[in-house]
């Protein structure tokens, strides 16, 4: 896996998951509809995830469920490179 | 913690070795990861589909996975960290303790434990610290 992640080729990362035991959505892309719909609240499951990452000098997969159990604070910011 | 934006991999390891290193010794410890096509920040409410990018947002994910807490900002004005720490504190006092905590509330200052007593009472209880301006 970790091949792939250094490759030219963007890796088929799964984006968005679908929450467990939703048989109506797949785990390939495109994204199916029904997780358009999941839309992070407060007080609700936050919606997990999996996708390519930059940590520690190595590329990874890093999926949010994998730190089930622990505090996350997650990020989201216009992009690398801006001022502010 | 986890940072996340519409930038590639490849992007993220640059920034952090030609800018973000200097500016943080050893460079940022967390994972940088990458939202291509903005799909994570669409579920979380926070992808611009007309500047194609990922706005400030952030999210405070408890260990049950369940969201208690977020914040979402246009690109101008950056984040006032202290503030999230203080939400941090809060949160994770009133998991392990079962008490909430009042507005302005800071860690070290009176806590409150919900219950009929409580009632009419948190006025004897509650002393905010005034703030000037």
């Amino acid at each position: 896996m970790t091949q792939s992640l250094e490759s030219c080729a963007r890796p088929p990362t799964a984006g968005p998951l679908a929450p467990p035991g939703d048989a109506s959505a797949g785990a390939v892309s495109p994204v199916p509809q029904e997780e358009k719909r999941m839309i992070a609240r407060v007080g609700k499951t936050a919606p997990d995830f999996e996708t390519t990452a930059f940590h520690q000098g190595a590329f990874k997969l890093v999926k949010l469920s994998d730190y089930a159990g622990k505090w996350v604070l997650l990020c989201f910011y216009p992009g690398d490179f801006t001022y502010v | 913690m986890l940072s996340a934006s519409t930038d590639s991999h490849f992007t993220h390891k640059i920034w952090q070795e030609e800018e973000l290193s200097k500016m943080v010794e050893g460079g940022v410890p967390f994972p940088m990861l990458s939202d291509g096509g903005g799909r994570i920040g669409a579920a979380y409410g926070v992808y611009d589909e007309a500047a194609g990018v990922d706005i400030r947002g952030r999210f405070l994910i408890d260990p049950d996975g369940v969201i208690q807490a977020m914040e979402v900002m246009t690109p101008p004005v950056g984040r006032n960290i202290s503030e999230l720490i203080r939400q941090v504190k809060a949160f994770q006092h009133n998991r392990a303790t079962g008490e909430v905590l009042p507005a302005g509330w800071t860690p070290g200052q009176p806590t409150l434990k919900p219950g009929p007593d409580l009632v009419g009472k948190v006025w004897q209880v509650w002393k905010p610290v005034k703030i000037d301006g």
